[in-house]
């Protein structure tokens, strides 16, 4: 694993303070408190119900704090911005929406351009950039439900990328990926991520963690554990977060 | 020849055929956000909801269509509204909210409409009169189709966000909320055009059916709102003229007309038809077949040039 610490990126920072975020008064969240950078490529882990959907709607701005600041570069986050990008689970998504994959990578456009702003020579320009980093061009007049579960992951980057979003927020992006897929996504987040992109996706398989990311932050309704891999992705630290010594999985020593 | 020409010469079927032609066209340009927003049922219950604003309204302002219209707005959004807060603050979901709101509604205005003895019978309302459109009726139209076309326009990139992912929309500070209160309202007023042409009941079917076999025919967004007014336009006209010359009822005319096409594209659409999809099915194992019989097969779970990373 490549050391982030020297990284040009680095003062692109996503600094999260005694972050609580409740549903009917309830917390999801206690108190988080968590600072990434860009180009880290993190795994967000936690059993069922641990609050990683809630941190990551959260940080897109659709559930509101009920105290605690995000500051990215900087600056205060208050609800949406286009800054962060957020992909949705794969079975959230309307596969029979009347759009091809280039219509759903120019939709990226559309928020940095907003409601009446020209679509540009720039934006067009923009829309084929990203659409060949994502190497979608033979497939880019394709209806997206005409496409494999790889490539559609890739169609959705393709639109964080013309977004020119640089937090990248994905819900369970491996699950239902064949092994070919997987290779080809994990190599195409570790590709983003080291252009400067900060990756943070949510996952499940405990087995895979080490080989796909670089760090990890680890939920348990609070913070467990947060850290590079190697450090943070612990027997102990995963044993305190699912609350079980029974981890069959592979051991980090 | 005659016969053909004949619908022309009549100042009634002029007035008729314009009629049809800007109220099919807004319904079929609007209807593909209520395809796509899936909002058929609420679109139904709404056309119901008008009829005891429409007889408020009249109760309060006479037959002008001034009246009419905030009558039938503020019952539609009574419908609306209510169904939402009762959805939102309770078990009920919306649906069985809106079914309630709507039939009481509905049943309301059947006992107002019968209180105010109004010009607008019971069977006018539920079924329409195309011939009888006034030229206030059809400036009414025309103003209402000024109003709702140049906002879809204005606001198509919002609309296609949200319509295409509500939540990721909103996360990107489109106001989601708004803006399908917004569409909600287009509806309405669409509806209040449509219903002194073809009525309550089959109303739905001139909103739904154009851009329902559009929908079939185009991977495109904004091809459906347009493609799905002109369809509407133009079988509107044309199932008026079918009217006339095989002495028919105007708005099943135009229904039938529509839902046929649509039948035509479910079944033969060259993308997404049923028939069609059955044919390119053979057509594909087949090809596949020869490849088969020509090479030897490849190794499995190699990945594909496509798929492979620089």
């Amino acid at each position: 694993m490549i050391s982030r610490h020297a990284h040009p990126h680095a003062h692109h920072e996503l600094r999260v303070s005694d972050l609580t975020v409740s549903y009917n008064r309830i917390p999801a969240l206690h108190h988080l408190s968590f600072q990434a950078v860009c180009g880290q490529l993190i795994a967000l882990m936690g059993p069922n119900g641990a609050g990683k959907t809630t941190l990551l709607k959260t940080l897109t701005g659709l559930l509101k704090p009920e105290t605690g600041t995000i500051f990215f570069h900087g600056r205060q986050v208050r609800g949406a911005t286009t800054d962060f990008a957020y992909l949705p689970q794969r079975e959230n998504v309307d596969w029979d929406f009347p759009i091809t994959v280039r219509g759903l990578v120019e939709m990226g456009r559309y928020l940095r351009i907003g409601w009446a702003g020209r679509y540009r020579e720039t934006d067009s320009l923009a829309v084929q950039a990203a659409i060949e980093k994502m190497q979608l061009q033979d497939l880019q007049d394709r209806q997206i439900s005409a496409l494999s579960g790889g490539q559609q992951q890739r169609a959705f980057l393709a639109r964080s990328l013309a977004q020119e979003a640089h937090v990248l927020l994905l819900d369970e992006p491996f699950t239902g990926l064949d092994e070919p897929n997987r290779t080809n996504l994990a190599a195409i987040l570790r590709t983003l991520s080291a252009s400067g992109k900060m990756i943070i996706a949510s996952h499940h398989d405990l087995s895979s963690v080490a080989a796909l990311f670089s760090h990890v932050m680890l939920l348990n309704g609070e913070l467990v554990a947060a850290g590079p891999t190697a450090t943070a992705f612990t027997p102990e630290t995963i044993a305190h977060t699912y609350g079980t010594q029974a981890f069959a999985g592979k051991k980090h020593a | 020849m005659n016969l053909l020409l004949e619908p022309f010469q009549h100042e009634f079927m002029l007035r008729a055929l314009y009629g049809c032609a800007i109220i099919g066209f807004l319904n079929g340009f609007i209807g593909a956000f209520i395809v796509l927003r899936r909002l058929a049922l609420m679109a139904d219950a709404l056309t119901h909801s008008l009829l005891p604003g429409l007889a408020v309204g009249f109760l309060l302002f006479g037959v002008a269509p001034l009246g009419l219209f905030f009558g039938a707005l503020a019952a539609a959004l009574f419908v609306a509204v209510g169904s939402q807060l009762i959805s939102r603050s309770s078990r009920i979901k919306e649906d069985t909210s809106l079914a309630i709101l709507y039939t009481m509604a509905f049943a309301a205005g059947v006992i107002l409409l019968n209180k105010v003895r109004s010009p607008i019978s019971l069977h006018h309302y539920l079924f329409g009169n195309v011939l009888g459109l006034s030229n206030s009726d059809l400036w009414l139209s025309y103003g209402i189709a000024m109003v709702v076309i140049p906002i879809v326009v204005a606001l198509q990139r919002p609309l296609l966000l949200c319509l295409f992912d509500p939540t990721v929309a909103k996360s990107q500070g489109v106001h989601v909320g708004a803006l399908n209160y917004l569409m909600i309202g287009l509806l309405v007023l669409t509806m209040i055009s449509t219903l002194q042409a073809v009525g309550v009941v089959l109303a739905l079917g001139l909103l739904i059916a154009p851009s329902a076999t559009i929908y079939l025919l185009t991977d495109s967004v904004n091809k459906m709102f347009w493609a799905g007014g002109i369809l509407g336009g133009v079988s509107a006209s044309l199932g008026l003229l079918l009217s006339y010359w095989f002495d028919l009822e105007t708005g099943p005319c135009i229904v039938l007309l529509l839902g046929g096409l649509f039948l035509l594209a479910f079944l033969a659409s060259p993308r997404y038809g049923v028939l069609t999809k059955l044919f390119r099915r053979r057509h594909f194992h087949q090809e596949s077949l020869e490849r088969w019989q020509k090479k030897p097969p490849a190794p499995a779970a190699a990945p594909t040039n496509e798929e492979k990373l620089h």
